[in-house]
């Protein structure tokens, strides 16, 4: 099952957030600083997937937006490692060759 | 007042902003000015508010008092407006606020409305955040929406579903005729949602799990052929460029029903050789150069696994994993060794070939990557390998990560003492962790490695002669210090004589040594268990060494006024057996005996941590001055109050020595537990040590039909206690005993732990309960034996002690049985 979805910049910035499951307001920032800090940690040639806590963290870094969904031991990471691709995909299209910055601007349309 | 500024604006401003503290300033106005705009109820800049208001939300600011306005938004009739509300609403409200059920009406009216798009609105939110009041008031109407033919609304209507049964599962069986047709579209996206829809159903329920398995001869729509149909039109299909990622058509879809093909097919040999062909052919079909084709074949390696696939199949799935492992990519070889884990316990052998590969990801880079190979070696450790293995763990364990020391440390400690090929190797191989990972050692392994050393008599030597050299040159590591002082104390006279066989003997002396434990026990780099191990060896050696007896007295004496109070009380005591007892310090001061070996597996352990072996040391002396030993959680001493003694019968027997204090240890060490462990029913919670005994599974002694009457031994608060006699044949002084608790109140009482002892004279053998539950309003009881030995054909009587949960808080009782009937014992 898919915990959260989050799009966030290396500054730790977030530019979109989904939770799917109740989280408390203030420890949502806690919770993207630093899952925002693992990922920066990690180079290149290591592999999409940390465990974190109790669930698993699936990043994919796009320039300078990482896109981290947080998933529980019965997902296949591999397809959702798909899943993010796929959606960064759609959004291209939606923008045509879309950037940070559409992403930041147009909150309402992402979450739709 | 002017008009709200609109969200791009606020964005713009706030990404200006370059402090924390300006950013908040903003937000702060920015409420305020919302906050304002909305007492004035004005229609129009309603939605462009509550846009902003969630922008604030995802940045982390409290937003709360936005929630009404969201309801106001849905009401109204503009699409903007309803979209910006139902955003808000699954956004700002969830089932923890009382706002939320004011929604119901709305989303009912808009779930019949005309357009589809206000329809699928309406369906997102409730499946987003519909509490159960809701989805119990709107399911009807979902259900009816998951009928249309619009495939847009359908798609939503079945996601919406799951959340529906999630919340709500007696619901589950109204969208159960519904599901029928769900499989006969051709959009994906209804395919897609609806095999999410029976994945959950199944895995809610088994009873629709072996209602969607049966094979029904009339109708053409069996679930399992129906979904290996759909899954070979996926692959067999040319290029259909609305579906299609990287040359595969639709992956989502494909692992979507290869999960629900796993759930139908576990445990049903009928499913499972439905599914055999086809998954032969997406494994073999499947492009393996693109991420996503290797995601589908993990996820068909994972589902064969899962079923019972023939032996061929399963082959070929290790194939795919193994390739896996050699490739490049992280991802991959991570996901790879994740699923060799899980099948390491069934097909173990077929694991193994790869070895060399996993031990080799060891020395990866990646922190998850050395984890799970880590664990997989761990697994893949037996008779044959275990020195290749030992040496390069040993080796990671050197390199590796702080983080990893401490599971890595126990797992060789494991795996040494199942497959140690000689005493001197296994030695040797806890020494290298010491020294190597020393602080990170688990204090329970303490104990174990002590036991482990008496064990090898003639390694004793050898031993304490690389110890000594060890802390030599440096004593922080706690553990590794422990152990040595512990064995210096023990063997310090082989240590002084100078003989060893395996290795060059050293020449020390005696001052060398107490120099040593003297340093140790200043150090600042000392816990103060570590300082009460060396004064113990220091005191040891009072009877092992024959000319620094005088040094020794001294420094026992100093820390006689030491202000740590264990060190306090140790040195007394030994004050106290220097001078009165002095006679008495020879016996009370030799070899320790050879402890009963323990196979530590799981939860089951009992050996006390913090080097409390020692209490054992001192128990040996007569009763210290006014302090009784320190028995941890030992609810046997309590049970056993004054005079009466239990003794434990051993399964197997072992040579006791005579003091109480021994015995103490050898019911600590007698639990053997011989080859299978029990696979009780019951789980195995923390018993109390000596309940784990006899755990032989002797078969009862059904062989007379005794007719002794059965006695309530306990009845108080619901809980009873039936006690059923009968006499062995075979042995005319063993009386078994079944008991039977059962329970009389309205609810259950959960991790039920009986204990019993007997006096002096008798013996009592505990086996293992049939279960730690007793169900409520007597509808099921917990059964144990009890054997009682009783040679001199005495009055049987009984001390019991019960402890349960029950209504949420520990209960515990003491009880005494008496009304036990003269056939029973004469």
């Amino acid at each position: 099952m898919i915990k959260f979805f989050l799009m966030v910049n290396k500054q730790g910035q977030t530019r979109l957030s989904r939770y799917y499951e109740h989280v408390e307001i203030n420890k949502r920032t806690m919770l993207e600083a630093e899952v925002i800090k693992n990922c920066l940690s990690r180079s290149k040639d290591q592999c999409s997937f940390i465990e974190y806590k109790d669930f698993k963290l699936v990043y994919r870094q796009y320039a300078a937006l990482f896109v981290v969904v947080g998933i529980n031991e019965t997902e296949n990471e591999m397809a959702v490692y798909e899943l993010i691709h796929n959606f960064v995909e759609v959004l291209d299209k939606y923008f045509s060759r879309v950037s940070e910055l559409d992403v930041s601007f147009s909150v309402s349309e992402m979450h739709l | 007042m002017p008009a709200p500024i609109r969200l791009r604006e606020l964005i713009r401003t706030i990404r200006t902003a370059r402090t924390q503290a300006e950013e908040r300033e903003m937000i702060q106005k920015e409420c305020a000015a919302i906050r304002s705009s909305f007492r004035e109820e004005d229609n129009t800049y309603r939605c462009r508010n509550v846009a902003k208001l969630l922008y604030m939300h995802m940045l982390g600011y409290p937003a709360h008092f936005g929630q009404l306005e969201c309801l106001k938004l849905i009401a109204s009739q503009k699409f903007t407006d309803k979209r910006i509300g139902y955003l808000g609403a699954m956004l700002l409200l969830d089932e923890r606020q009382d706002v939320h059920l004011l929604m119901t009406n709305c989303i009912k009216n808009d779930l019949n409305h005309s357009t589809q798009y206000v329809q699928g609105l309406a369906l997102c939110t409730l499946g987003c955040m519909g509490s159960s009041e809701m989805c119990r008031d709107l399911a009807g109407e979902v259900e009816k929406l998951l009928k249309t033919s619009n495939s847009y609304l359908r798609k939503k209507a079945a996601l919406c579903a799951v959340h529906v049964i999630r919340k709500v599962p007696e619901l589950m069986e109204m969208f159960l005729p519904a599901t029928k047709n769900l499989l006969n579209e051709k959009n994906h996206g209804v395919l897609h949602t609806s095999v999410v829809l029976l994945t959950e159903m199944c895995e809610r329920s088994p009873d629709m799990l072996a209602h969607f398995r049966k094979v029904r001869k009339l109708s053409s729509s069996q679930l399992v052929p129906q979904l290996v149909r759909i899954l070979k039109n996926l692959i067999m299909s040319g290029y259909s460029p609305e579906h299609d990622v990287s040359g595969i058509s639709d992956p989502f879809l494909q692992v979507r029903i290869l999960r629900l093909l796993r759930i139908l097919g576990r445990n049903d040999d009928d499913s499972s050789e439905a599914m055999n062909d086809i998954l032969a052919q997406v494994a073999t079909n499947t492009e393996t150069s693109k991420n996503v084709g290797n995601a589908i074949l993990y996820e068909t390696v994972l589902t064969i696994m899962d079923i019972k696939s023939e032996s061929g199949l399963r082959v070929l799935a290790i194939n795919i994993l193994g390739r896996f492992l050699l490739n490049n990519d992280k991802n991959i070889r991570y996901v790879a060794l994740t699923s060799l884990l899980k099948t390491v316990q069934t097909d173990h052998n077929a694991v193994q070939r790869h070895r060399s590969t996993i031990v080799d990801c060891l020395k990866d880079l990646d922190v998850s990557i050395k984890r799970r190979a880590m664990e997989l070696s761990f697994a893949l450790v037996n008779g044959n390998n275990v020195r290749g293995m030992m040496k390069e763990l040993l080796y990671f364990l050197d390199s590796c990560e702080p983080e990893f020391k401490a599971d890595c440390a126990s797992g060789i400690f494991l795996a040494a003492e199942k497959y140690a090929p000689s005493k001197r190797w296994h030695i040797d191989t806890i020494m290298r962790v010491l020294t190597t990972a020393g602080s990170y050692v688990r204090d329970d392994a303490v104990p174990n490695l002590i036991q482990l050393i008496t064990n090898s008599v003639e390694m004793h030597a050898y031993t304490v002669q690389r110890l000594y050299k060890a802390i030599l040159g440096d004593y922080s590591q706690q553990p590794l210090v422990q152990v040595a002082s512990w064995c210096i104390g023990e063997y310090g006279d082989l240590l002084v004589s100078g003989q060893c066989e395996e290795e060059e003997p050293i020449q020390v002396t005696e001052d060398e040594v107490l120099d040593i434990l003297e340093s140790i026990l200043i150090s600042n780099m000392s816990a103060s268990v570590t300082r009460g191990y060396a004064l113990t060896a220091i005191m040891k050696l009072s009877t092992r060494f024959t000319c620094t007896v005088n040094r020794i007295k001294k420094v026992v004496s100093i820390y006689g006024s030491s202000i740590d109070v264990e060190l306090q009380q140790r040195a007394v005591e030994y004050n106290a057996l220097f001078k009165k007892y002095d006679h008495m310090r020879p016996a009370l001061l030799e070899r320790m005996p050879v402890m009963e070996k323990v196979t530590t597996n799981g939860p089951t352990e009992i050996v006390q941590t913090n080097g409390e072996t020692e209490p054992a040391v001192l128990e040996t002396k007569p009763p210290p001055p006014g302090l009784q030993p320190a028995s941890q959680a030992n609810d046997l001493l309590d049970l056993l109050g004054g005079s009466d003694i239990t003794t434990v019968i051993p399964t197997a027997p072992t040579s006791k020595p005579a003091s109480a204090g021994g015995e103490l240890l050898d019911l600590l060490g007698d639990l053997n537990l011989t080859g299978s462990p029990v696979s009780a029913p019951a789980p195995q919670i923390a018993q109390p040590p000596f309940l784990l005994d006899g755990l032989s599974s002797q078969p009862l002694f059904n062989d007379i039909a005794a007719g002794i009457p059965s006695i309530t031994a306990y009845s108080k608060n619901g809980l009873k206690i039936d006690f059923n006699f009968e006499r062995s044949n075979t042995n005319p002084s063993v009386t078994v005993i079944t008991i039977q608790a059962s329970n009389s109140t309205e609810l259950d009482m959960t991790d039920f732990v009986f204990q019993a002892a007997v006096p002096k004279t008798f013996q009592l053998q505990l086996l293992s309960p049939s279960s730690s539950v007793i169900p409520a309003f007597n509808s099921g009881t917990i059964t144990q034996v009890i054997k009682v030995l009783n040679p001199q054909k005495q009055q049987l009587r009984m001390r019991i002690k019960l402890t349960y949960n029950h209504k949420g808080s520990a209960m515990q009782d003491l009880a005494e049985v008496n009304n036990f009937p003269p056939q029973s014992w004469q």
